[in-house]
């Protein structure tokens, strides 16, 4: 499978870049007609589209550019570096699991809590699902702010949003999961005269691991969402959000298209651990994929 | 002190109320259903007044529901023109113009395989970045006002979109297709006779997931500049003044707004989709 | 009798490439159906029934050998719209009504919204679920919505239909009413009727000609002109006649087998 996908997805990517590079002729080309005009001096084409592929602060930079200031600020810095993507990059990343943990066991805990009681499942479950609809990142600067206010900075205010983010996913992912036992096993067990803890472990908790899983990939996602965003209110000077808003403050483009494609690849790869713990799992479950 | 005891056999109340409810001979009614969450909800606000006051929180940290409740009442045409900046002009604006493309780049991708081989996993991919990064970048072009916003919704719910309509495209069996070329119909007659009907109800799931990253989307995007005006900038200033209250209030905007939302597309999709099983139970 | 000739296959032969090797379908299928029969294909899985089903109506391309349809290939004769398919599953869309559904064809056709209507009412008529026309699939029974299955195909009026096992899924009392119905509907329209079945009485009891076929590979043993008359009526299917015939399509299908045992 992987086999088949791989020459139409290098064409798709090859043809992104090849689209990128032509984009960033006509977005940069008013910049360098505006120096052009200034120094009097004229350019031929080839040096003019150069021009624009090589700019300090362009309005597109063009693909090298980035992936220079990503090796420079990764490979070439000291990770300990104020100046570091990595180090930046943990910043936001410490946040995002710790704040991913509190959030995913506190989620199951709920959930688990809703299947087995009807009182919590009606009271809960309709705020659960209505959550989802709502934009509760809209909340983050005021948990930043108040936090801050009475002391409490640093790791922990981002991590409670991001603890919130992924709350509500996992909560609904897990209630589906557990309760996706058909009617058939669930009187099998109670043929056995099996007790609510044995029905749990031996079939609604197995059941609900790939939806467990599915949450997992949303909420982790959330959570790296909400830890960048953490980081905005109060013009915190480290973490990937903060790169973000410091270069868009001081107009550094290519420090905000780099600090975005290591958010990205940091999703990228948080997504694809929780997807090969999850290959692992199934398969140890006796699941063929 | 009497505040906080207030507070706690409230709670208790309030849960053996909906006890009583939930486990009663009337809990499968939809009365039942609506009260228990309504009871519940309301027990919780009761509950957060009386700590605040009984506790003195300050006002800087947890305002109670009851000023919140003020400050919204007297605040109605800001909010209103938040509102109408933030949902409106961005997040409305941003959910059409990406779905419609969203829509049609899927029916492309569905025609050509290798496109779709090539551009599915791409797009899988970009469905789950962050994508309110994209923001700061969006603004610089876009410029502080709501088209920067729209731009970010655009981006957001694109690629959702796209991948749950060519799942929703490729949902028809052999035998549907088999039953089309029986008749000799084109692919043209086929794609709208059959698989867009078929595909509706995946088209709806991700406009679902869309209304909430659009209102999310352009809420952030505030957050990295814009006009005096908007549910995000309001919030992020308030924030910055400590005037929670307000910032409270535009979160209840905020969470209309998006039920509201999500409520409006769920409804058109039970007209579209009444014939799907997950419709008729 | 050339004239009369509607289906000829001849040394027809089908390889599939599968991910475990290639499976002979059809090996040298030769066969000819003439104008108004009603042939059953009869046979165990991988017997090739229904694959030669499908070439017949252009959904398989053969390997090897030739196959024509009205004088056409079945390509072209599917272009030309020369049959009705019944599948196995009704496969109504949901999303429209009965009427609806039955309209499908009509519409691609190109049918006038007038026809449309008139040729709905009249095949409706023809499978006995007149008043149905505004119901959902949903809201009917198993047997009514493959009913719904047939009609749709009689609804343009295509001279062949072909079936692949289509009562398949329904209880043996639908069943039989439904077979019953469906002589009666084929005395009416006079049509060609190619027909697959698991089940060697209903075999016998619809068909005025039995292919018995057998597997590994796909290939016909025997072929039997049924005696029978055209006017059948339920219990037929006790009479001596009915049950020698019975007892040679068993006996052609357990030779089919002990080639393979």
């Amino acid at each position: 499978m992987f086999k088949r996908s791989l020459l139409p997805v290098l064409t798709v990517l090859g043809v992104i870049i090849v689209l990128w590079y032509a984009a960033c002729i006509p977005m940069n080309s008013a910049w360098t007609i505006q120096q052009l005009e200034r120094s009097g001096e004229t350019m031929t084409l080839s040096e003019h589209v150069a021009d624009t592929w090589a700019q300090e602060r362009p309005r597109l930079p063009a693909p090298h550019q980035v992936a220079a200031e990503l090796w420079d600020t990764t490979v070439m810095k000291n990770i300990t570096s104020k100046k570091s993507l990595i180090y930046h990059g943990w910043i936001t990343l410490s946040a995002t699991l710790l704040g991913f943990g509190i959030g995913t066991t506190l989620g199951v805990l709920l959930a688990v809590g809703i299947v087995h009681s009807r009182t919590m499942d009606m009271s809960v479950m309709p705020w659960a699902i209505v959550s989802q609809t709502i934009p509760i990142i809209a909340i983050a600067p005021m948990i930043i702010v108040v936090l801050y206010s009475v002391g409490v900075q640093g790791i922990l205010p981002k991590s409670i949003i991001s603890a919130y983010l992924s709350f509500f996913p996992v909560v609904v992912g897990m209630v589906k999961g557990l309760r996706s036992p058909d009617a058939m096993q669930l009187d099998l067990l109670r043929t056995y005269s099996a007790s609510n803890t044995q029905r749990f472990w031996l079939l609604r908790l197995p059941a609900s691991v790939p939806y467990l899983f599915a949450s997992l990939k949303i909420g982790v996602a959330a959570s790296l969402v909400g830890a960048i965003v953490g980081e905005l209110p109060t013009g915190a000077v480290r973490g990937l959000g903060a790169r973000l808003l410091a270069g868009s403050y001081y107009g550094q483009t290519i420090q905000i298209w780099s600090a975005l494609f290591a958010a990205a690849i940091l999703a990228a790869a948080l997504v694809a651990l929780i997807g090969v713990i999850e290959r692992v799992t199934l398969r140890r479950m006796g699941e063929r994929p | 002190m009497i505040y906080v005891a207030g507070a706690l056999v409230l709670w208790a109340l309030g849960w053996m109320v909906n006890a009583r409810l939930a486990n009663g001979p009337n809990a499968q009614t939809r009365a039942v259903g609506i009260a228990v969450p309504v009871i519940f909800g309301v027990t919780i606000l009761l509950i957060w007044e009386l700590i605040v006051r009984g506790l003195s929180v300050p006002l800087v940290i947890l305002p109670p529901p009851s000023m919140i409740a003020t400050t919204f009442a007297n605040s109605l045409p800001i909010l209103w023109a938040d509102f109408v900046q933030t949902f409106v002009k961005g997040a409305l604006s941003g959910f059409v113009i990406g779905g419609v493309a969203a829509f049609l780049l899927a029916i492309v991708v569905d025609r050509y395989d290798f496109l779709r081989r090539g551009l599915l996993p791409v797009g899988n991919f970009m469905a789950a970045l962050p994508i309110v990064g994209t923001a700061p970048i969006l603004v610089m072009w876009f410029g502080f006002d709501w088209q920067s916003k729209a731009a970010v919704v655009v981006v957001m719910v694109f690629f959702p979109i796209l991948v749950n309509t060519v799942a929703g495209l490729r949902d028809t069996s052999d035998m549907q297709r088999d039953l089309m070329r029986t008749y000799g119909a084109s692919y043209t007659q086929t794609l709208f006779k059959l698989r867009v009907p078929a595909a509706m109800p995946f088209i709806f799931n991700g406009l679902k997931i869309a209304t909430t990253l659009a209102l999310v989307g352009a809420i952030v995007a505030e957050f990295f500049g814009s006009p005096t005006l908007g549910m995000g900038f309001r919030i992020s200033t308030s924030v910055g003044q400590l005037a929670l209250d307000m910032v409270w209030a535009e979160i209840i905007v905020a969470a209309l707004a998006g039920s509201i939302f999500y409520g409006a597309i769920a409804l058109i999709e039970k007209g579209v989709t009444f014939w799907h099983p997950s419709q008729r139970t | 009798m050339v004239s009369n000739l509607i289906i000829s296959a001849q040394n027809l032969d089908l390889t599939f490439q599968t991910n475990d090797g290639p499976v002979h379908a059809l090996k040298d299928v030769n066969l000819e159906i003439g104008k108004g029969e009603f042939v059953s294909f009869i046979g165990p899985s991988g017997c090739g029934k229904t694959t030669f089903l499908r070439c017949i109506a252009g959904l398989e391309q053969p390997t090897g050998g030739q196959i024509s349809v009205n004088g056409m290939t079945p390509d072209e004769a599917r272009k030309a719209r020369a049959y009705g398919y019944v599948f196995q599953a009704a496969g109504l869309y949901p999303w429209r009504t009965i009427g609806g559904n039955i309209k499908l064809p009509l519409e691609i056709m190109g049918f006038s919204k007038h026809e449309q209507a008139e040729r709905v009412a009249r095949v409706m008529e023809l499978v006995d679920l007149s008043g149905f026309e505004k119901k959902f699939p949903w809201q009917l029974s198993g047997g009514m919505q493959q009913r719904a299955s047939i009609a749709r195909a009689l609804a343009f009026d295509a001279d062949i239909l072909l079936m692949d096992e289509p009562f398949g899924a329904l209880d043996e009392i639908v069943r039989d009413h439904l077979n019953e119905q469906l002589l009666a509907l084929w005395a009416r329209t006079e049509k060609t009727i190619g027909f697959v079945t698991h089940s060697i009485p209903e075999a016998v009891y619809l068909s005025t000609k039995i292919v018995v076929m057998s597997p590994r590979p796909g290939r016909i043993t025997d072929v039997i002109e049924s005696p029978l008359p055209r006017e059948r009526p339920l219990d037929i299917r006790d009479s001596k006649e009915f049950i020698e015939i019975a007892h040679r399509v068993r006996d052609g299908l357990r030779a089919g087998h002990l080639d393979d045992v």
